[in-house]
């Protein structure tokens, strides 16, 4: 699905925060991606959703190498890539229910169509009471959930959430990551950066641990 | 107690299906904020320069219209003076002046200053009770021209000069000359300033709708990461803006309308007053006219258009910026 080969990362005249980093993410694989913090979790994961270009190595998501794509292609493949970011970034003047239906809205789709999936969705993350409020009254749980919801509706084909649990109590980490096994066993492949490794013991999965820059993989 | 958490369950039932009602009512929420404060200072920025912009459009368009009406005026008179001459009979005279303009191709009437006419034409000089037969006051002939094919006003003034003793002719050549020539001046002047103001607007909107739309990266972020394609993201703002733009620009642009139309309401209602005459002998009856409101409702439609385009061209470039992220050093 996703093959990185040699992939460097500097930020203009920086450092490189990612050195030589090389791995394939397979279809309805589940990986934990971790390290201290400041090891380039983050900056590896908008590599991943095509918010930032290498500085050298190649890149392809989806049989496509993203170097030699066309701007106009971007956005057709992130639709296949779901992703949760860490600060949620939930348009706060939009109900959650109007958020987690977003990614459908800019795909064209009447709400007709998908007013019952989504509140199905809702129900599902544990939200359907809190459709219709605005996201600076949900607390971090919710607003957390709410992300998912989001990243999840249009059934992804990879999922990427960035620290899913970093705002959470311990029993709803659980919960979230009971949430995400689930999901993957439906056929989504799963990247979760986190450093909590309470959470990773929970699951049996791939470890992707960034260090320096530099990525080692445990299966 | 579990009465009232009963009840309060119910209510906030109640209160859930009332927002979940209104909200199906209103519709889908604009993915692009109503009404913040840049929105609100974006609005009174456009209202202004659309002001300013119609007033000096409608200022410019009153003195164009003016100025060719001045021309017009002038233009398509002349006049025969004729002095008193010792022996002569001055009604003869003019009829046989007036007989002699009326003779020449490009003359469309002539009409004789009568005695009284021109005893109150010498009024404010010479008082009232005056008897003209006892002055040696020259007389006039008023000769209306064809401004599409005027006479040949050379030989006009030959042929009087030579048949009617003491006649002289004056076509208002000069004046019409000094009138073009201040006219256009002052035309100029006026489009030179209109240029100045519509540029001023332009780059204004520009810059406000800049400022006003750095309130919302984070929606355009939120949308490019979710997949939304370029042109859904640049259609949704241009529709956000395009609306805030008219509505200042209607504001702006009726403002200025209304001022014209109570300046002409003024100028009709002080008709024959000194102010008033003096104003109208500029200004005609100080109305813009129909080129004049159709300039404002192109200034209203430039001002939205441009807002919208100038929105387009920022979230544009903002996505090319996303995408182009962390490649500067490839």
């Amino acid at each position: 699905m996703i093959r990185f080969e040699n992939v460097g990362l500097r930020y203009g005249m920086g450092p490189e925060v990612l050195r030589d980093v090389s791995f394939h993410i397979p279809a309805r694989s589940f990986q934990f991606l971790t390290g201290p913090s400041g090891a380039g979790k983050t900056s590896l994961l908008r590599l991943l959703f095509m918010a930032l270009k290498p500085t050298r190595g190649l890149i392809n998501v989806f049989g496509k190498d993203i170097a030699t794509l066309d701007r106009s292609e971007l956005p057709l493949l992130r639709r296949r890539i779901g992703v949760v970011f860490q600060d949620f970034r939930l348009l706060d003047h939009m109900t959650t229910y109007e958020n987690v239906a977003l990614p459908l809205r800019v795909r064209g789709k009447e709400e007709a169509a998908y007013r019952a999936e989504v509140e199905e969705l809702l129900q599902w993350v544990g939200l359907g009471e809190r459709m219709g409020v605005l996201p600076p009254v949900l607390s971090g749980g919710e607003k957390q959930r709410a992300a998912i919801a989001r990243a999840l509706i249009d059934q992804p084909e990879i999922l990427l959430a960035d620290e899913p649990t970093g705002n959470v109590d311990p029993p709803l980490a659980r919960r979230l990551l009971r949430l995400f096994a689930e999901l993957n066993r439906s056929g989504t492949a799963v990247i979760i950066a986190t450093h909590d490794l309470t959470l990773m013991e929970q699951v049996n999965a791939r470890r992707m641990i960034l260090d320096h820059g530099r990525l080692d993989i445990y299966e | 107690m579990n009465e009232i958490m009963q009840r309060l369950d119910i209510a906030r039932e109640a209160l859930f299906e009332l927002a979940d009602r209104w909200r199906k009512r209103q519709g889908q929420t604009p993915i692009v904020p109503q009404g913040n404060v840049a929105g609100t200072a974006l609005i009174i920025v456009i209202a202004i320069m659309t002001f300013l912009a119609c007033l000096t459009l409608g200022g410019v368009s009153l003195v164009r219209d003016s100025a060719a009406t001045w021309q017009s005026q002038i233009s398509k008179e002349a006049t025969i003076q004729i002095r008193p001459v010792e022996g002569q009979d001055m009604e003869a005279l003019l009829a046989q002046a007036s007989k002699i303009a009326q003779g020449f191709a490009g003359v469309t009437s002539t009409r004789i200053i009568d005695r009284a006419a021109t005893a109150r034409l010498l009024e404010p000089w010479l008082g009232t009770g005056l008897d003209i037969d006892e002055l040696p006051v020259p007389r006039l002939v008023v000769v209306s021209i064809d401004e599409a094919a005027p006479p040949d006003f050379e030989t006009l003034r030959a042929e009087l000069v030579r048949s009617v003793p003491g006649a002289s002719f004056d076509d208002h050549r000069t004046w019409v000359d000094r009138l073009v020539s201040m006219a256009r001046t002052t035309v100029l002047i006026g489009m030179s300033v209109l240029v100045l103001v519509i540029a001023a607007t332009v780059l204004t909107v520009i810059f406000a709708t800049r400022g006003a739309m750095a309130g919302n990266d984070h929606i355009i972020e939120v949308l490019h990461f979710i997949g939304a394609e370029a042109k859904f993201v640049a259609r949704e703002f241009e529709r956000h803006f395009f609306r805030t733009a008219l509505k200042g620009a209607l504001c702006g642009g009726g403002a200025a309308v209304l001022v014209f139309l109570l300046v002409s309401w003024w100028s009709s209602r002080n008709l024959a007053t000194p102010e008033a005459d003096q104003a109208a002998a500029l200004f005609g009856n100080f109305a813009i006219g129909r080129d004049g409101y159709f300039g404002v409702a192109i200034i209203i439609l430039l001002v939205s258009v441009l807002t919208m385009l100038t929105t387009r061209l920022t979230v544009i470039t903002q996505l090319k910026e996303m995408d182009n992220r962390g490649s500067e050093s490839i």
